[in-house]
């Protein structure tokens, strides 16, 4: 199929592409890698009066080291992000989840900012920028600002960036030693999306669990953090029965969707057992991973 | 000539890599809807999106007025002239077909069924305007599930009907004088097993969304389409528009796949011809991925009630079956035969003295079901092979001794079953054995035992199928016995030019099976000349006229010995050539490698050997030819098979299943075929992997899911999942050679073997592991959360009924609250 | 309409386009290089497969004037000189094709693969072109396909 028709305009900088936006007005929409709303423009489930494409902005793109975090241009794809040498030091864990979205031609196109501004709760960025405590770089008429991951996911496909602003960066703080991660994404076949992913970070004392975040992909109708599992989960042991009583807050305040992939208290179970075994792949990586 | 050639290698048996590469793997491709003609205008079909409602107001004349739009029209535009899509197999001589528009005229019954057509210069242009199209709808509730449809009183799905039933077909062996009559192995058996399995819907997802173009030439047309079935098509067409049969031309260029999905004439072909026919131009017509997931035909969709009757000594005494089956909103060209084609087949490789098959084809507002891979063979083998192994359990016996005590030995061939076949060949215990070897059975059963005793989350199952099927279609007076419009034979030409190279002229007609290959090597040999001199011509009914198509595993095993059979009368004519140009009696000439040679005499011998070729292009000159005799080698065959092909084999899946999460993931799977003499291993070992593919997507993957207002929910790729290439495993692929004693070749059907056989082995491995938590079904496809609702006992209920585990809506062939007994 | 300018297998090409076109249509329907074909709406089949600036892409999900300036490949441009690409050769030899619908998009992410990762595993070859469904082959010989290449490249 085909979309219906639209106007199209290329800015060649955050500036225009912030003005791009204010004049499209409220029917506009920003084009990013376009993987997810291509799709949707074909089956015409959207109908932009006009597209931004901010893809030819070059200071969208790349990753950068600003010393307690690095900085992912919102444009950077998902391939580019998966082979970035500061992403693979600093932020395992988005290498990882990275790696389940899609599939390679996707990734070649889709961007790390795109995902996360499209905040489809099955998509698997939005779990893990929670669990990192990702801040939101965003540009609009009045400057920039930054949102706290925890205060951008709104509602379904909806985030805190407001009509006229643009999603220009994510700032990822680096862990530091000692912290470990691991993403595990559930899905039903290799294309589809995820059912429940659980994206993990802990930091271990010893044998003991000091600190954990966890992030839930499809949980709800926007990614969350499992806070009854992560405040359990703190000087917890770190073997599958030092974790058991943790893991089984998992699906607590979630308010898990049913779907064709499965119902809420499916969810609700797969998601305990997910957390478990990310938490215990975490652990067993070691720091670094 | 001085030296003698060396015989050239046999061409049967090798494994030739495909003549019709080169052009697929370079892009140089003859799609239909690569097709551009002058002034041709594109087509959009405005879709129904209720699932069951009256037309009361449809106007399309906002399309107009839209940019590049030439014409609009509604059904009402076409109701004097479309006719009704043909359904040519009226089963039963009261079956009920209340016809089948291609345009809805008064009434849509399915989401996804035409209601307007726009022509446009671009398609683009023809898409826009479906939006300026007006169709007020008054809904009518929606017929969904099968047993509710029967009851008195319930929606009509057609207002021109009785009854949502179209008909009752029954074959009891009893009556029929082939076995023993039913009811006394009821009321006799010692065991008595009943089950009923779900055969959920499928959707054939061929990877070439369909397409027609169209160009009307004088009075007739010629239709270029994605389909299966040219020269059906060609005769359909003709009887459905009332063209005269000799004024169209049916080609089927490049065609991508077809698996039983391209086996109709669509109410697309039909709407295309119309259009094009009515403006005097060329149109073309192509579906998205999302008309065609939603208004090409589905597959399976069958309730099956089957109850197994034994001693306790493990012989199985009868067989009952009962099958509701889905046809949908109309009846398409052979859907309401495709579960009788499994109705013989429910006995399966075991001897039976009992037997009775009981189908109910019923009419839902959802797409119309008709052939998908296997077609009503996959269901039989399913529900007798899960069934086989429910009754092994009830016995406490081993799955495969219960087989093994039931199965027709190899040396009672041939045999004649419970249902009156004739099966010729088979040798169930070599492929077995085989397979069980490959597998390392004994092996994984230890560990299945450790892994039950250790209580590992993740246990392991391991099943069996054990199947044989009917295929090459088909003998034309069962077919006729059977209602069938149709017959089932095929024909061929065989040409050889002037230079020696030969023409193959089949009424068969390829998409993707490698037919050209495996062709060619037949000819090459029969006629010793080289393979590639062999040039195979298909598929277009100007240049291969006579045929009935391909479906059915019938390409080699019946267009296959028509071929041969040309292939002989040509030789035969050759014999009466040579013999007059070497002046011997054609009784004393040999005809070896191409060549035809005086007996006793050395081949190559002065004066006393001919070849093909100088025999070809002596018959082209004609010179100097027998009295009487055309000066042509040239030579027809039409070929009517007098029994079926019945390829067998042994199928074992071992599953891990993760009681945790539900995920199975199938750790081996071995399969054993024995399709008879090989032409092309190479080929039949991709037929096999396709199969299995399929087979194990029904099992594992997929389901065409409607909701409780009758949209298909499983409108895209996104939620209707073909699996792709990390969910499948390597097969471990084998073969047993026992001949077919049906055809001068030794071959049997391969096409669908694959996809019948492997649905049952993976099934039953997830019972298998699954037994320990009392477990004795899951219903497919064995989705994670179905199976993890199964491991957890208490919501068996939900795994099983229906689409439940589908977010509770009651979506699926039935809800499963009407318990079978 | 908005121009564009864009490299299709070694010719370079500038037209005005509609913004909601479809690079695989714009390859289909105004260059006629109806090699690459379309098999869904959804992104799911990857027929449509093919390179776009180096990397694979589903030209069903890319706008053509998000092309603009780029370079494309496709399935059309990989023979040179009428000598098959290496994969295209091992797609035939191994019989990795059967109706070959999704064989120009499937031997396109193949490739990508290779590129990215010349040693696969099978496991890596598979989820390598997950992003492509093939109806016909159960996929098993377009994986053989893919490690004949990278052994030969070895």
């Amino acid at each position: 199929m085909i979309p219906a028709a639209f106007d199209y305009v290329r800015p060649g900088s955050i500036d225009e592409a912030v003005s791009a936006i204010a004049a499209a007005g409220e029917d506009g929409k920003v084009l990013a890698g376009g993987q997810s709303l291509i799709p949707v423009l074909r089956l015409r489930l959207a109908y932009p009066s006009t597209l931004v494409d901010v893809g030819r902005i070059p200071e969208l793109r790349g990753v950068r080291d600003d010393d307690g975090a690095i900085v992912i241009g919102a444009m950077t794809t998902h391939h580019d992000v998966m082979h970035d040498a500061l992403v693979r030091q600093h932020a395992p864990l988005i290498v990882q989840a990275t790696a389940t979205v899609a599939d390679p031609q996707v990734r070649h196109r889709g961007t790390f900012g795109g995902a996360l501004a499209h905040a489809d709760p099955a998509g698997d960025l939005g779990a893990v920028a929670l669990a990192l405590g990702c801040e939101f770089v965003c540009v609009g008429p009045g400057g920039e600002r930054r949102v706290a991951a925890s205060d951008f996911f709104l509602d379904y496909l909806t985030t805190a960036l407001s009509p006229d602003e643009l999603l220009t960066a994510i700032r990822v703080p680096k862990l530091g030693p000692g912290w470990a991660s691991h993403y595990e994404k559930f899905n039903r076949v290799a294309q589809a999306w995820s059912i429940v992913g659980v994206a993990v970070a802990v930091r271990q004392d010893g044998g003991t669990i000091a600190d954990a975040r966890v992030g839930l992909t499809n949980m709800g109708s926007t990614p969350l953090r499992a806070t009854a599992t992560e405040q359990a989960l703190s000087g917890a042991s770190a073997t599958a029965d030092g974790i058991a009583s943790a893991v089984a807050h998992a699906a607590e305040g979630t308010h898990a969707p049913s779907d064709l992939s499965g119902q809420a208290d499916y969810r609700e179970h797969l998601v305990r057992v997910l957390t478990g075994r990310a938490v215990l792949a975490a652990c067993a990586a070691g720091p670094g991973a | 000539m001085t030296a003698v050639a060396a015989r050239p290698e046999a061409e049967i048996g090798k494994a030739r890599t495909r003549k019709e590469d080169q052009h697929l793997i370079t892009g140089r491709t003859t799609w239909t809807d690569n097709m551009v003609l002058p002034g041709m205008v594109h087509l959009a079909i405005l879709r129904s999106p209720m699932a069951h409602a009256t037309i009361t107001s449809i106007d399309a004349s906002g399309a107009l007025s839209r940019p590049g739009v030439i014409a609009a029209y509604t059904g009402a535009d076409f109701a004097e002239t479309q006719g009704n899509v043909p359904c040519a197999w009226p089963v039963t001589p009261d079956m009920v077909n209340p016809g089948a528009p291609s345009l809805a005229v008064t009434q849509v019954n399915c989401v996804g069924e035409a209601v307007a057509v726009v022509a446009a210069r671009t398609k683009v242009e023809a898409q826009d305007a479906l939006e300026a199209i007006d169709v007020e709808y008054e809904p009518l509730p929606p017929v969904l599930d099968l047993e509710a449809a029967l009851v008195e009183g319930s929606t009509l799905v057609h207002p021109n009907t009785t009854s949502n039933k179209s008909y009752t077909w029954t074959f009891d062996s009893g009556v029929a004088g082939t076995g023993a009559p039913i009811d006394d192995a009821l009321a006799a058996a010692e065991i008595t097993v009943k089950r009923r399995f779900l055969q959920q819907r499928l959707i054939p997802s061929f990877m070439e969304p369909r397409s027609t173009v169209v160009q009307p030439i004088g009075d007739g047309v010629t239709i270029w389409s994605a389909t299966q079935i040219p020269h059906i098509l060609r005769t359909m067409l003709a009887l459905t528009l009332g063209i005269p049969e000799q004024k169209v031309r049916a080609i089927a260029p490049d065609v991508g796949g077809g698996f039983g999905g391209k086996i109709v004439v669509s109410p697309e072909e039909i709407i295309t011809t119309l259009v094009a026919r009515r403006l005097g131009k060329p149109a073309k017509y192509t579906e998205s991925r999302s008309e065609s997931l939603m208004a090409a035909h589905h597959g399976r969709a069958q309730i099956q009630d089957v109850t197994i009757t034994a001693k306790r000594d493990g012989t199985v005494t009868g067989l009952d079956v009962h099958l509701l089956a889905d046809m949908g909103a109309y009846l398409r060209l052979v859907g309401p035969g495709v579960p009788i084609l499994g109705a013989f087949m429910y006995p399966a490789i075991y001897k039976i003295p009992a037997y009775r098959f009981v189908c109910d084809g019923i009419f839902t507002t959802k797409a119309p079901t008709d052939a998908y891979r296997g077609a009503g063979r996959p269901e039989a083998t399913f529900a007798i092979e899960r069934i086989m192994d429910e009754l092994a359990h009830e016995l406490d016996m081993d799955p495969m001794e219960l087989r093994r005590k039931n199965w027709i030995k190899h040396e009672e061939f041939p045999f004649t079953t419970v249902c009156g076949l004739t099966y010729d060949t088979g040798n169930y215990e070599a492929a077995t054995e085989k397979a069980l070897a490959l597998m390392g059975w004994d092996e994984l059963r230890t560990e299945q035992a450790q892994r039950r005793a250790s209580g590992d989350p993740v246990q392991l199952g391991l099943g069996i199928s054990t199947f044989t099927e009917m295929c090459g279609l088909a003998p034309s007076r069962v077919l006729g016995s059977l209602d069938y419009g149709a017959g089932g034979w095929e024909h061929a030409s065989v040409r050889v030019l002037a230079t020696g190279k030969v023409e193959v002229v089949t009424g068969i007609s390829p998409h993707g099976q490698g037919h050209e290959t495996g062709f060619s090597q037949i000819v090459a040999d029969k006629l010793g000349v080289p393979f590639e001199d062999v040039e195979i011509i298909h598929g277009d009914t100007q240049s291969s006229p006579k045929g009935l198509d391909t479906y059915g595993s019938r390409s080699l095993v019946v267009g296959g010995i028509a071929v041969v059979k040309a292939a002989d009368k040509v030789i035969e004519k050759a014999r009466q050539v040579a013999a007059h140009v070497l002046e011997v009696s054609g009784d004393d000439l040999e005809f070896e490698a191409g060549s035809f040679t005086v007996k006793g005499m050395p081949a190559g011998a002065a004066g006393s050997t001919m070849s093909l070729g100088e025999i070809a292009f002596a018959t082209f000159a004609a010179h100097n030819l027998p009295d009487g005799m055309e000066p042509s080698l040239d030579s027809d065959a039409t070929f009517d098979p007098e029994n079926f092909s019945f390829p067998h084999g042994t199928h074992l899946c071992a599953v891990d299943v993760d009681t945790e999460t539900g995920r199975v993931t199938i750790r081996k799977y071995v399969c054993v075929d024995d399709v008879g003499t090989a032409i092309n291993p190479l080929l039949i070992e991709g037929q096999v992997h396709g199969g299995l593919a399929q087979g194990i997507a029904q099992a594992l993957f997929e389901e065409a899911v409607y909701d409780d207002a009758g949209n298909l929910t499983t409108g895209t790729f996104v939620d209707y999942t073909p699996p792709s290439a990390p969910d499948l495993p390597s097969f471990i692929t084998d073969r047993t050679v026992t001949p077919a004693t049906s055809n001068p070749l030794g071959v049997k059907g391969v096409g669908e073997a694959g996809t019948i056989a492997s649905t049952p082995a993976v099934v039953n491995a997830v019972v298998d592991a699954l037994r320990p938590f009392g477990v004795d079904d899951v219903q497919m496809p064995m989705t994670p959360e179905r199976v993890w609702r199964a491991v957890k006992g208490s919501d068996r209920a939900r795994a099983e009924g229906g689409t439940n585990a589908y977010g509770g809506a009651s979506t699926s062939t039935s809800d499963g609250s009407v318990d079978p007994s | 309409m908005t121009k564009i300018s864009i490299t299709v297998d070694d010719v370079n090409y500038s037209d005005e386009v509609e913004p909601r076109t479809l690079l695989v249509h714009y390859l289909r329907e105004q260059l006629g290089k109806v090699g690459t074909v379309v098999g869904c709406d959804t992104s799911n089949c990857g027929a449509c497969t093919v390179e776009l600036d180096g990397q694979s892409v589903k030209s069903c999900t890319v706008l053509a004037v998000q092309a603009d300036g780029g370079t494309v490949t496709t399935i059309e441009g990989l023979a040179v000189n009428g000598e098959l690409a290496p994969m295209q050769q091992a797609f035939h030899d191994k019989h990795a094709l059967q109706c070959g619908y999704c064989t120009p998009g499937m031997i396109m992410a193949s490739r990508d693969l290779l590129k990215n990762n010349p040693h696969p595993s099978e496991a890596e070859i598979r989820e390598g072109i997950e992003g492509n469904l093939c109806r016909c082959t159960g996929y098993q010989n377009i994986v053989r396909a893919v490690q004949a290449v990278a052994g030969a490249t070895s």
